[in-house]
């Protein structure tokens, strides 16, 4: 059984069709990453299935339960996180407030909530040197280590990234990717949307290329990084 | 030209009045501005989580005030002061708050599932939001016309109020400490809630990002019920001491002027700031007062009031404290 299972899954926009039928699966476990350019659908994936979007057909199914029309601010308690685009920071709160709203939807246990943040300042050391700072007054990539995590605070089982590495400085974008991996060593599954489709590809157990609401192409990470349609789309200079 | 309006005489200041009376009317105009305070709260709280302005708050608290009324001339009180001991008092008193201010949360609540929540549900425009706040303000207001008629309630004493202690050779009456110090308690526990609570944590989640707040677990149907029931709340504990204060002034459009007051004292202060409502609802109390005296006669304070609206609208919209809620998206 897949851990996350979208089957022909479509999503409109008023009258306007966003997704065509998308199907996505992910194994526990896994790096998966969903390729594509601006407008292709990404980010609207990634909404249905955090709940922030309803969708008009096709389903959702996570650990064998259809989550389908389940309430958005339901699923991070059942075990989806997702980082948002444009990374979601709280402006006014401190990067520990923000860190605390990550465990909002769990039961209070101080104990784990210390180990958590234990966790997370050692894969973000920059966090605990600025635990006081406000959310808004930090650097991009700052802010997407924040993001990031703030998600592990809830002990997801599937991690959903939208762009981690939009507007981040190269020695940023790889860093982060080698968080993703070292989170997903240590036991969370992660679904993954880029645009910097080489990064994402190389760290990807499986990938799929999305086009204006449609997959049309999967494989695993390797493959599609060597298939030349792919390449001349999507792996230009880098 | 301003020769001519200031020989006409109708405006004419009076400054050894003013500086004769400065505590006077600083002191009296802490007590109302504790009362504006308390209802700017309302609509502070609400324009942080949904970006609206309640027009409806003004009635919110008005409902508040007819209930404390009706309580208390339930409890036997009338136009004299009461003969009961200090004890009975206060506990009738407490009743009256607790009618008030479950009251006022009952409207606010209402007012936010029949009026706000259907056109949520609908992606309406802030346009219409706003225009419906407008018409549920009116809807509430005739309401109690139809009720009660274009007429004041009797008017009830709660206690015989007396001097306490003389400052700065202004005399402190008994009023004047309950009212700013239950209402300075109150704006304490409110801030600590928002700051410390995990209802206060989500409260500042939806005002700052409401789909990260969504993806966090936070309920935002909830928090928003929960944020109009607190307004309303303190609303209609506003409303007791307004009674206390203006026995005379409980009727059917009478949360107007002091909502827009209190409104005022929301954006002087910062709307969506929290500390900003205390701020800003006592210095509008003081600003008010201040007018008064400077310029005569008691009827120059809403017009002093609304002169500061305007001001604040074109100085410094944000307000003296900024709306640091955090509306800016980073």
């Amino acid at each position: 059984m897949a851990l996350l299972e979208i089957n022909d899954l479509t999503v409109h926009y008023g009258r306007i069709q966003a997704l065509h039928g998308i199907s996505i699966t992910v194994e526990e476990g896994e790096i998966v990453s969903l390729i594509g350019a601006n407008g292709a659908g990404k980010t609207t994936t990634m909404r249905a299935i955090a709940g922030l979007l309803g969708s008009s057909g096709g389903s959702i199914t996570f650990e064998g339960n259809d989550i389908t029309k389940m309430k958005g601010h339901t699923r991070v308690a059942h075990g989806i996180s997702l980082t948002p685009e444009g990374r979601g920071i709280f402006p006014a709160m401190t990067v520990v407030e923000n860190l605390d709203m990550g465990a909002y939807a769990r039961k209070k246990d101080p104990k784990a909530y210390a180990e958590d943040l234990e966790r997370v300042f050692g894969l973000f050391p920059r966090l605990k040197e600025r635990a006081k700072q406000l959310g808004g007054t930090m650097s991009g990539g700052e802010q997407q280590m924040l993001a990031i995590g703030r998600a592990l605070m809830a002990r997801p089982r599937v991690l959903l990234l939208d762009e981690p590495s939009m507007g981040l400085a190269p020695q940023f974008i790889r860093q982060i990717f080698a968080i993703i991996e070292e989170v997903n060593k240590q036991g969370t599954t992660v679904l993954l949307v880029e645009q910097n489709a080489n990064q994402a590809l190389k760290r990807a157990d499986r990938a799929y290329i999305l086009e204006t609401g449609a997959i049309t192409r999967e494989g695993t990470g390797a493959e599609l990084a060597a298939d030349p349609a792919v390449k001349a789309a999507y792996l230009g200079a880098d | 030209m301003l020769h001519a309006l200031v020989a006409e005489s109708w405006l004419t200041f009076h400054w050894s009045d003013f500086l004769s009376n400065f505590w006077n009317a600083t002191f009296d105009g802490l007590t109302f501005g504790a009362i504006y305070a308390l209802v700017a709260l309302g609509y502070t709280l609400v324009y942080g989580v949904l970006n609206l302005i309640n027009f409806a708050h003004s009635e919110v608290f008005i409902a508040g005030a007819y209930a404390v009324i009706f309580t208390l001339s339930g409890l036997g009180f009338g136009p004299s002061p009461p003969t009961l001991s200090p004890i009975a008092i206060i506990g009738d008193l407490l009743v009256a708050l607790l009618a008030g201010a479950l009251t006022s949360a009952i409207v606010a609540l209402l007012v936010e599932r029949i009026a706000y929540k259907p056109l949520r549900a609908r992606n309406a425009p802030r346009l219409v939001f706003l225009i419906t706040a407008i018409g549920m303000s009116f809807v509430i207001q005739y309401a109690f016309f139809l009720w009660r008629g274009a007429v004041a309630e009797p008017s009830v004493t709660m206690y015989q109020d007396k001097a306490i202690f003389i400052v700065f050779g202004s005399t402190i009456y008994l009023s004047q400490l309950i009212i700013v110090g239950a209402a300075v308690l109150m704006m304490v526990g409110i801030d600590q809630l928002i700051r410390r609570t995990r209802i206060g944590r989500g409260i500042r989640a939806v005002a700052q990002d409401p789909d990260t707040a969504t993806l966090m677990g936070v309920n935002r149907e909830r928090i928003i019920m929960t944020t109009f029931v607190i307004g309303g709340a303190l609303a209609g504990a506003a409303a007791l001491f307004y009674v206390m204060k203006v026995p005379q002034g409980v009727i059917y459009n009478g949360g107007f002027i002091l909502g827009i007051k209190a409104f005022t004292a929301a954006v002087l202060g910062g709307i969506g700031n929290i500390r900003g409502a205390l701020l800003g609802g006592l210095l509008l109390g003081m600003i008010g007062n201040y007018g008064a005296y400077l310029l005569g006669d008691a009827q120059w304070i809403d017009v002093v009031s609304f002169i500061v609206l305007v001001l604040v609208l074109m100085v410094r919209p944000d307000g003296i404290l900024g709306s640091n809620l955090g509306k800016v998206r980073a």
